[in-house]
């Protein structure tokens, strides 16, 4: 093929970390409201969780921004049509600043 | 009577596309391309359009009917309602009157090395398949090539680089063949191949063959994804 079709692309893994925060979005997302948004302000259930809860809650909150990047970055680009060089540093880069506020959050 | 309006464009004469309206006698067995035949061989004998099998096999007479993407042979007139337009598949550079320039995307179909992929030496006897190693690609073997499918996709429409639904459902269709040994990795893992699809699927809505192709896209996403972060493992 042409060496155009042969230039390296980091699509596949900004993909693996969208399809991966859809994935974790869908199945944990609506959980994690009724337990921290509803139950616990209610004062339903047993505050007292184990430590390593923060970790998993890290990982949930970057993969779910990085989805959510994804396709915001996908949605302006072809609507607005701006481009991927330029709507790709500020998406990613605002999961990630979103990420470092819930590490100052809860580590 | 019903009232076609169709788009008209004759090189040298017309400076874009017009608008003309033929009417044409209600049959409630006609479909779109009925009306079009009747209007060349009694009307008009200049109107030009692509077609052949008339039974949704041979993929030449997509056309875009009120807006969509549509084989004509397999749209009936009885279905709408007032005036019925049509017009060249969208997204494709139009040649004359409803006929648009498929050349292109024969180049995006050849560009998938579309043939199964062998290295040795020839085969002594026929490669057996079981049910199940058939069933894993026969529905993207159905493929007619009528293009609706692009003609349906945004991402194309913006960028007509994109590699494209049936081009990426034909590769998988070789990729799954449990007699193929190619790999089209380098063409199908790119910013213009599965990477530029972000799964609209609209392909699939307007594939008249069921073909699928907007999971043909998904699955080899995952099938990129997995190998480019583990180059050992194939899916
Ligand atoms: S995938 Fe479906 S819509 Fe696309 S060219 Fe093939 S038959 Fe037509
Ligand atoms: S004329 Fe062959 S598919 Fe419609």
């Amino acid at each position: 093929m042409t060496t155009k079709a042969k230039r390296r692309t980091p699509e596949p893994y900004l993909w693996l970390l969208f399809s991966g925060g859809g994935v974790i979005a869908a199945l944990v997302l609506p959980v994690l409201v009724l337990i921290f948004g509803v139950l616990a302000p209610l004062g339903i259930g047993d505050p007292a969780f184990p430590s390593w809860t923060r970790w998993i809650l890290l990982i949930v909150v970057f993969l779910c921004l990085a989805h959510a990047a994804h396709r915001i970055r996908f949605t302006l680009a072809e609507t607005l049509r701006l481009p991927h060089r330029l709507l790709a540093p500020v998406a990613y880069g605002l999961a990630l600043a979103g990420t470092v506020v819930a590490v100052i959050a809860l580590v | 009577m019903t009232v076609l309006e169709v788009s008209r464009y004759r090189p040298g004469i017309d400076a874009e596309p017009v608008f003309q309206r033929y009417e044409v006698p209600d049959n409630d067995d006609w479909a779109v391309l009925d009306g079009l035949n009747y209007v060349k061989d009694s009307v008009d004998g200049t109107l030009s359009f692509r077609w052949s099998c008339r039974m949704g096999i041979c993929g030449s007479c997509g056309m875009t009917v009120n807006g969509e993407p549509r084989l004509t042979c397999g749209t009936f007139l009885a279905d709408y309602d007032g005036v019925v337009r049509v017009e060249p598949l969208h997204g494709f550079p139009v040649i004359r009157d409803l006929v648009v320039d498929i050349e292109p995307f024969l180049e995006k179909l050849s560009s998938v090395s579309p043939w199964l992929i062998r290295s040795g030496e020839d085969p002594a006897s026929e490669f057996a398949q079981t049910p199940a190693q058939l069933e894993a690609y026969k529905q993207y073997s159905m493929c007619i090539n009528c293009m609706l499918c692009y003609s349906a996709c945004p991402v194309y429409v913006l960028d007509p680089d994109f590699l494209g639904p049936a081009a990426i459902a034909l590769a998988q269709r070789y990729n799954l063949d449990s007699r193929d040994e190619g790999d089209r990795f380098d063409v199908l893992s790119t910013d213009e191949g599965v990477w530029g699809c972000t799964f609209v699927g609209e392909c699939t809505s307007a594939c008249p063959k069921h073909v699928d192709p907007a999971e043909a896209i998904q699955r080899y996403k995952l099938t990129a994804a997995v190998r480019s972060v583990l180059p050992w493992v194939r899916l």
